[in-house]
């Protein structure tokens, strides 16, 4: 479904990925691990079209979506839940999430409002407070709800674990496994990598800016260079 | 008492158009974090477009709705060629950018227009209404309701339709307008065009009163400027208010004190907001939980 080939982007000289190829077929999801400045949200916002691209492709249901603008690959079923939540904080809960159709047609926003108040009950209580009053984990919710109002075929997830509560990491992480059985594709960046790679199929392990490893994710979490560096054990 | 209402409503007026200018700049800092010294010009070609546009023949309806558009013209290639190109660039030079812009378009009116002053026929004839002793030219009720329309339907299109909300959250997190499928690019022309047309309805409703020229627009802007800082910068409600009260403050100022330190009272209005409000009268520190 997603193919990122030999991807490169660079903050002024200095390059921050050299050549990634990453791929993400239907109905899985994918997790990227990795630490600080490894390159992962730098891959995440070349994929949204949010950071320049110096060299490669990304190719997204067999089109190449490279020099697309930001807003059309949301209009090709691309959606991105970004580090930090970036929620629209000066707005109500419910406009935030309006907003999340903005590349949808009007009519189909109040179906996909009732499901993501379904699936997380705390915002539809406060649909019209505004979103920066809500706490760390309501924000990620929110955040999540917001992406998925653009009815994804693709959800990219950047860091959805940061900052929260174990318990709280928990429900976000059950949340994503519900998404892709209710048939969204998921790729996940994660520094947690042992959270990641638990519900992932497949996983990438990337390193300033190169993927070093990859495979299906148990066998990623079984490797030993994988269980040293990033699982702590 | 009649004094006072006299300086009231003289001071409501030409606080109403200053309300206007600030709401540009409200507008546009909002959409880009530009401050846009050249607000003032769409005022001035809103104006001076209009007495042209009338004095070839064209009927003044037609006319002001010429105007509006060429002003809105005027303000999307403002946007394309110089700012769009210098897009990342430090908020001190695109200031410089928009006062060299205001600089550029004075002189291409007087070019394209010319030097002298200039007036419209008041819309509903200038006999003065006489309430409470004060007489009040028709025109002011024009230029007050006017800035009430536009208020209103600012107020309309932020609050209840989704491309004004988008506006909004561009200007709330422009990282996650892009990531949610807004145009942010567009987003900005929209608040240029938005801007450049309320300038040019300020520029139209206050000619008849205030006359015009191709310069007008230097002292509008610097003026529509203390009355967005002291409402707090990028507050659209801030900007009305602001507005009124340096309209208020320079036509008491003016009529107790003297006419000459008229044009005085917007910078000390400046002056003192930064030194006692930064944040100006509505702006506050922003608090974010993580």
């Amino acid at each position: 479904m997603l193919s990122v080939e030999g991807l490169g982007s660079a903050y002024g000289r200095i390059e921050a990925l050299h050549g990634v190829d990453v791929a993400v077929n239907e109905g899985e999801i994918v997790s990227l691990v990795g630490g600080n400045g490894a390159g992962k949200t730098t891959l995440l916002r070349a994929i949204s079209g949010v950071q320049p691209v110096t060299r490669g492709k990304v190719l997204f249901e067999g089109a190449d979506i490279t020099r697309l603008g930001p807003h059309r690959r949301v209009e090709c079923g691309i959606a991105q839940v970004p580090e930090g939540r970036q929620i629209f904080g000066s707005l109500t809960i419910e406009d935030n999430l309006r907003l999340g159709a903005y590349r949808r047609n009007r009519g189909a926003t109040t179906a996909f409002l009732e499901h993501v108040y379904e699936s997380f009950p705390v915002l539809r209580e406060r649909r019209q407070s505004l979103a920066a009053g809500l706490s760390g984990g309501q924000q990620q919710m929110l955040a999540i709800g917001r992406a998925l109002m653009s009815d994804p075929k693709l959800l990219l997830l950047d860091e959805p674990s940061m900052g929260l509560a174990p318990i709280l990491v928990d429900k976000i992480f059950e949340a994503i496994t519900r998404l892709r059985d209710a048939g969204t594709t998921v790729f996940l960046v994660e520094q947690n990598a042992f959270a990641a790679l638990n519900i992932a199929d497949r996983g990438y392990v990337i390193e300033t800016g190169d993927i070093t490893l990859s495979g299906p994710a148990g066998d990623l979490m079984r490797d030993e260079r994988v269980r040293e560096a990033y699982l702590g054990v | 008492m009649a004094e006072f209402l006299q300086f009231a409503f003289s001071g409501l007026t030409v606080g109403a158009v200053y309300a206007l200018v600030a709401l540009g700049f409200t507008i546009i800092y909002n959409a880009s974090d530009v401050v846009n010294f050249a607000q003032g010009e769409f005022v001035m070609i809103g104006g001076m477009a209009t007495v042209f546009l009338t004095a070839l023949g064209v009927p003044i309806p037609l006319a002001v709705v010429l105007a509006i558009l060429g002003a809105v013209v005027v303000g999307l290639l403002l946007h394309r060629l110089a700012i769009e190109p210098a897009r990342g660039a430090s908020s001190v030079t695109l200031i410089i950018i928009t006062i060299g812009a205001s600089i550029f378009l004075r002189g291409l009116a007087q070019v394209v227009f010319d030097k002298q002053f200039h007036t419209l026929q008041p819309f509903s004839g200038d006999t003065p209404i006489v309430v409470g002793g004060a007489s009040i030219l028709p025109q002011s009720f024009w230029v007050m309701g006017g800035a009430v329309v536009i208020v209103v339907l600012l107020w309309a299109f932020f609050n209840h339709t989704l491309i004004g909300k988008a506006v909004l959250a561009t200007s709330a997190n422009r990282l996650a307008a892009k990531l949610v499928g807004i145009n942010t690019g567009m987003i900005m022309s929209l608040a240029f065009a938005l801007s450049a047309a309320i300038g040019a309805v300020a520029g139209v409703l206050v000619t008849p009163i205030t006359l015009t020229s191709y310069e007008v627009g230097t002292l509008l802007a610097l003026k529509g400027f203390a009355a967005a800082m002291l409402g707090g910068m990028g507050h659209p409600l801030g900007a009305v208010v602001g507005g009124l009260v340096v309209g208020l403050l320079e036509a008491f100022g003016a009529g107790y004190l003297s006419s000459d330190y008229k044009d005085a009272i917007a910078f000390v209005v400046i002056l003192i907001t930064l030194f006692v409000l930064p944040t100006g009268l509505f702006g506050r520190a922003s608090v974010e939980r993580v």
